[in-house]
């Protein structure tokens, strides 16, 4: 039985194509994959991403937990504040990349991957047990909460329409607490498109009548709904890693790229010795960013050779809506993660021409 | 959707049209309103021999591949040169400038395996 958003009637009536995403019924196209990815990019596109995940973190010892939990240094943030993270096992595979919410020093939130919430959770549950943190409670709000996201040049000025927060004071990865439509709600300033915009925390309950609200609101603005097809080429575009393609248990954050959110010089935290010695030893492979030169779209497991060799395999690969070619993210040896050099990818029987090329495939 | 009553079709959503034993083939407006946008064709060259239910290209969306069967045998005699620059063609006009290749029949009686516009119709309501 798949697990269904608030808004799966809504999703229905719009026509959308629905696919079963990781156990979740969710709309992978209303008009097509390509309009919904220009009109993010043009004009803004709301998202339903209620199948994410939230687990609540509270109580006094809540950011020594965090510390070892993440990967990320938390102790740098401010009240009303999101961090970028990630969950490492032992051996510096990840569990899951994360975004961290902090309300005060004793109330943290994160946001989780949907088909890593019930593992991310048992896994935060053995770390709370292993260590010694006192007065730290966990719990997983999931079902509590609608999320959509409002993204795209005119996000703001749609949004701006049914709320009365000030929303040019909430800056890149800071929210608010306000009402959208009357309906209490975190406005975070955050998405995963490479657009301004936002993501909305609210009250499952009250799903239908924020997404009706937005799409009213911005329908003289070009606003469309926008599946999951478009989330995935407009991430792709960013060279924004998804959890099962670009990061896995077999994946460390430091060969994805995520360097940046890899905090070694914390004292402590979970897979923090295995990632160092990944470090001191050489990072192996690495995860680029590459452009076809010749006609062909690259495709996820697909091999990447350089010199009659194979060197790598895409994680990820799409036809770039923005681009009209073919992109895509691949793992490979780090001789070969150079910008400009040349490879050449699998496609069926066929060794296709590409390039490492600058990420992101699309400026901002 | 459009069944047009001219065409024959296969399970797989491929459609023939049959002129003076040449036969035209492309895929049906069901099977490209499945695929979405179509962002890629590739075709085999001229003078390939295709066999019945064999694949013989395929069509890309953004999200997916598919492979493409040879709804009769026979040898190609031409292809559509206009799909690998604009293979939008398969999604606007999937009967007509969306055609992919021309097959010259090497056997008439294979036409009798497929099915015609109604069958076609009810199997796909079947299906969906």
């Amino acid at each position: 039985m798949l697990k269904k958003t608030p808004l799966n009637a809504v999703h229905k009536q719009a026509r959308a194509r629905m696919v079963d995403f990781g156990g979740w019924e969710m709309p992978v196209q209303y008009r097509g994959v390509i309009e919904e990815h220009l009109a993010v990019r043009n004009a803004a596109g709301l998202f339903d991403v209620s199948h994410m995940g939230e687990i609540k973190v509270s109580g006094p010892g809540a950011l020594a937990f965090i510390q070892e939990l993440a990967t990320n240094d938390a102790s740098t943030l401010e009240n009303g504040q999101v961090q970028y993270s990630a969950l490492c096992y032992p051996h510096g595979g990840v569990v899951d990349d994360v975004t961290l919410y902090r309300f005060d020093a004793e109330h943290y939130l994160f946001c989780v991957n949907a088909s890593n919430t019930d593992k991310d959770f048992t896994w935060m549950e053995e770390v709370l047990a292993d260590g010694d943190f006192p007065g730290v409670a966990l719990h997983n709000v999931s079902d509590d909460f609608a999320q959509l996201a409002l993204q795209g040049p005119a996000a703001e000025a749609i949004l701006a329409r049914i709320t009365d927060t000030a929303l040019t004071a909430i800056g890149y990865y800071r929210f608010y607490e306000g009402l959208v439509a009357g309906v209490p709600t975190i406005i975070s300033r955050t998405g995963y498109t490479g657009e301004d915009g936002f993501e909305l925390y609210f009250a499952a309950d009250a799903a239908e009548e924020v997404w009706n609200a937005l799409m009213e609101a911005g329908a003289d603005d070009g606003l469309m709904p926008v599946g999951l097809g478009a989330r995935d080429t407009l991430r792709l575009e960013m060279k924004y890693a998804l959890y099962g393609h670009e990061l896995s248990t077999e994946i460390t954050p430091l060969e994805a790229g995520l360097g940046w959110i890899t905090k070694l010089d914390k004292p402590s935290f979970v897979g923090r010795e295995a990632l160092l010695k990944l470090k001191e030893a050489g990072v192996p492979r690495r995860l680029v960013g590459f452009a076809m030169t010749e006609p062909g779209i690259p495709r996820a497991d697909y091999p990447v050779f350089a010199d009659g060799r194979q060197v790598g395999v895409v994680t990820s690969g799409t036809m770039s809506p923005s681009l009209r070619h073919g992109i895509g993210l691949a793992l490979v040896e780090t001789a070969c993660a150079a910008i400009g050099t040349p490879l050449q990818i699998g496609i069926r029987a066929r060794q296709v021409g590409a390039k490492v090329e600058k990420t992101p495939f699309v400026k901002k | 959707m459009e069944f047009p009553e001219d065409l024959k079709f296969t399970e797989e959503h491929e459609w023939v049209l049959v002129e003076h034993g040449m036969a035209t083939v492309g895929i049906t407006d069901f099977a490209q309103d499945a695929l979405g946008d179509v962002v890629f064709v590739e075709l085999p060259e001229v003078g390939t021999v295709l066999e019945t239910g064999k694949s013989f290209g395929v069509v890309e969306s953004v999200k997916a591949v598919s492979d493409v069967y040879a709804p009769v045998s026979g040898e190609v005699i031409e292809i559509n040169e206009e799909l690998p620059d604009t293979p939008e063609l398969v999604n606007t006009s999937p009967y007509e400038d969306g055609w992919m290749l021309k097959i010259k029949l090497a056997d008439n009686a294979e036409l009798d395996d497929l099915m015609d516009a109604d069958a076609y119709q009810a199997f796909v309501e079947e299906e969906g």
